[in-house]
């Protein structure tokens, strides 16, 4: 049986474990670029060693219930190069990558859902109406709620983006076609983000300011709660999803296959909408809506593993998104530094002639 | 009789209206049932209703003396695969992994495959002849193509049923036979029950054992096909009024041309029916005889035109049959000769063809081109028109 195993390419798994390698090394690599890279620029001896120091007295502080404080708040207060290490640079570049990985998996999901790579959360409005509800809620709520916290504006987005999804799926079920329901979702982000002007319009000022800079889309002002907060929900939002590989693969093969095969369809479709919401929340609410990661990373991501396969394409996209998203920030933050462009200025100019390049193909493909 | 697959009172439509209702099947074990009906009857709706995917508005469905809906999905899914209509368009899936999708009711959590699952997707390939594309893009098939690995998919969930939706759609008749062949293989050896659709009646009354013709709101009949087809079977179900279907060939002829005749045709023994189809093209009325009842020319000239004189099989053609067709050909324009051999029994042909030539009727006879000599026929009836009205 063995040699015959050999004639089918059942998953790739050689070129999975290539992938994987190399996208953790370039991962790695963009790390350190970020974290080295800036207005003052830190050796990157310097910054591995404070890094291990860093992190050996923390998981001391753990393990000794605080044995480590003094010595860890030392490191930290050395010098600026370590202030602005470990309050500003780290705590940003893991932000950056937790996100951009979500985001990536969260556009992932839309295109399961329905069945179409050329869909994502910022595409179809999702994350408009993301950022509508948290406006929003900066804007009233914060009166009433002492310190807007990050969980509330997770909430927030997540209630924003299922009712823009449900939008969505409403116009669907009219609009068989991809590309109308796309005109759909960008129409209902105009109307999302007219909204949200109308909003500022009536904002103090004081709140205008916080809003403007986080609607245009940042990672910076990141803090290692920030960090935590997103960590804590998108980890197991993206490990859920990986629970979900095995039906996703059925169901590419359309609902009929899928439900013969022993798919509930409906809890099934529920599911990835949630998840797929609640990635997009997370990054729409921590960092600001950023454009086109979730269509061009999956993208990207199947055609360097030349597989569909989810399991494969779950972590490869999650890995991918966050390399993609921490060059990206590099990007936005050096170019034109001091001026810190927006995160979704650079997202914007190396994803949408990706997504470009897909209608087009995929047009050709369906004419020949 | 042990029944083992059985409809009770079945109900079935879209949206809790009922659009058939009162369907009662029972198939045992490793028989093959073929729905066929006109377009739009609702045989897919029945289709769908058996596999679940459509809701039943009443009555049940039993597997094995089961009733289908207290099964779980993963339950049904180890005892029924679907071939569908539906045209999927997966993305970098190879061949062989769309089988091994069959396999889903079988793997862990996240679908990995064991050493028995992978010889199940071998088995399964081989089994519909495709082992050479396992490895393949899906994308790239032909519609053939991909029609056999869906059937292997299907065969790779080992059911005990496999419905299929008219499997035959978008393929060539090679293709066609090689996927009922299969179809009829796994129902004898493996005991599958196949409970399909299909178009082409002639090939539906060949491979099943038990046809349900689906029509209007309710079953037009359900057996085997030797008891439900009759002559006007076929003609009833579809509506066919122009044209028609022979049963006992599966042949299809057009509309018969409409008028009085114009051309008589003189044959027999199967060399009339080019001339006929051919005159059907042109729409040219005609007449012909004198052919036995148990001429293959018979059979296509019944049903192409209105005059026929026949005559009963292993009996002498009588003189008031001769002079019935001498009538005809009479008021023809042209008479044409398919080429008959002229023999014992068919001598009053000659004398037909003698005939025309005494009353200075033009005479043609057919070669080997029947389409060339319709022409000819053609423009030898116009010239006599055009002579009549000078």
């Amino acid at each position: 049986m063995k040699a015959n195993n050999e004639k089918f390419r059942l998953g790739n798994t050689g070129r999975f474990t290539v992938v994987m390698v190399s996208l953790c090394g370039l991962l790695v690599l963009a790390l350190v670029m970020n974290v080295n890279i800036g207005s003052v620029r830190i050796a990157v001896g310097d910054v591995f060693r404070m890094i291990w120091d860093g992190l050996r007295y923390s998981v001391g502080n753990i393990f000794t219930g605080g044995g480590y404080a003094d010595e860890l708040e030392a490191l930290i207060k050395s010098s600026t190069e370590s202030q602005i290490l470990f309050s500003i640079r780290i705590p940003r570049m893991l932000l950056c990558s937790i996100l951009g990985g979500a985001l990536s998996v969260s556009g992932y999901l839309l295109q399961v859902f329905f069945r179409n790579p050329i869909a994502g959360p910022f595409v179809l409005g999702i994350s408009s109406g993301a950022k509508m509800l948290v406006g929003i809620t900066l804007i009233f709520l914060a009166g009433y709620i002492n310190g807007v916290s990050s969980l509330t504006l997770i909430i927030a987005a997540f209630i924003g983006s299922l009712i823009i999804t449900s939008v969505v799926l409403l116009f669907s079920h009219k609009v068989k076609n991809m590309s109308m329901l796309l005109v759909v979702g960008i129409m209902v982000g105009y109307i999302c983000g007219a909204v949200t002007d109308f909003c500022i319009t009536f904002a103090d000022e004081y709140d205008v300011v916080n809003l403007t800079n986080w609607s245009m889309g940042t990672f910076s002002g990141a803090s290692w709660d920030n960090v935590a907060t997103a960590a804590a929900m998108c980890i197991p939002g993206v490990l859920a999803s990986l629970f979900l590989s095995k039906p996703i693969s059925a169901y590419a093969l359309g609902e009929g296959y899928a439900q013969s095969m022993g798919i509930r369809i409906k809890p099934f479709r529920v599911l990835l909408i949630l998840l797929s919401s609640l990635l997009s929340a997370c990054v729409t609410a921590l960092a600001g809506p950023i454009s086109f990661v979730g269509i061009a990373v999956p993208h990207i991501t199947r055609s360097i593993l030349k597989s569909a396969k989810p399991a494969f394409v779950i972590p490869a996209a999650f890995l991918c998104g966050a390399v993609f998203c921490v060059f990206c920030d590099l990007i936005a933050r050096t170019v034109f530094a001091p001026t810190e462009l927006a995160i979704g200025t650079v997202t914007s100019v190396f994803g949408a002639p990706v997504v470009i390049y897909m209608m087009v193909k995929r047009r050709r493909a369906q004419e020949g | 009789m042990d029944f083992y697959f059985r409809t009770e009172g079945l109900s079935v439509g879209y949206d809790r209206k009922v659009l058939i209702h009162d369907i009662d099947i029972a198939v045992e074990k490793g028989k093959i049932l073929t729905l066929i009906g006109p377009n739009g009857a609702g045989k897919s709706t029945i289709l769908k209703s058996i596999t679940r995917q459509l809701e039943l508005i009443a009555g049940t469905v039993y597997i094995d003396s089961h009733d289908l809906a207290s099964r779980s999905p993963k339950e049904l899914a180890r005892q029924m695969a679907v071939v569908l209509t539906d045209r999927i368009r997966p993305e970098l899936m190879t061949c062989a992994e769309v089988v091994a999708m069959g396999r889903y009711p079988y793997t862990n959590l996240f679908g990995k495959l064991t050493p028995d699952d992978v010889a199940a997707v071998q088995e399964a390939l081989e089994r519909v002849h495709a082992l050479d594309l396992a490895g393949q893009d899906f994308s790239t098939l032909s519609d053939g193509q991909r029609q056999r690995i869906m059937l292997a998919r299907a065969i790779c969930q080992e059911p005990e049923v496999i419905v299929l939706d008219e499997p035959t759609a978008y393929l060539d008749i090679r293709h066609k036979i090689e996927l009922l062949d299969i179809l009829r293989e796994m129902a004898q050896k493996r005991g599958i029950t196949v409970i399909m659709s299909l178009h082409e009646i002639d090939l539906a009354t060949k491979i099943s054992d038990y046809l349900l013709c689906v029509k209007g709101d309710t079953i037009d009949s359900f057996g085997p096909p030797d008891a439900i087809l009759h002559s006007h079977t076929i003609e009833r179900l579809y509506d066919l009024h122009n044209g028609s279907y022979d049963l006992m060939f599966g042949s299809v002829e057009l509309t018969k041309p409409a008028g009085t005749p114009k051309v008589f045709v003189v044959a027999g023994g199967g060399c009339g029916i080019a001339c006929y189809r051919a005159l059907q093209k042109r729409e040219l009325p005609f007449a012909t005889g004198i052919l036995f009842e148990n001429d293959v020319d018979f059979r296509v000239a019944r049903v192409l035109s209105d005059n026929v004189v026949s005559a009963p099989a292993f009996e002498e053609m009588t003189s008031a049959q001769f002079e019935r067709a001498a009538e005809l050909l009479s008021g023809c324009a042209a008479v044409l000769d398919a080429g008959t051999p002229p023999g014992t029994f068919n001598r009053k042909n000659s004398e037909l063809l003698r005939l025309a030539e005494e009353r200075s009727i033009p005479v043609l006879r057919a070669g080997a081109q029947p389409a060339e000599t319709i022409e000819k026929v053609i423009a030898t009836i116009s010239g006599l028109t055009d002579k009549m009205e000078v």
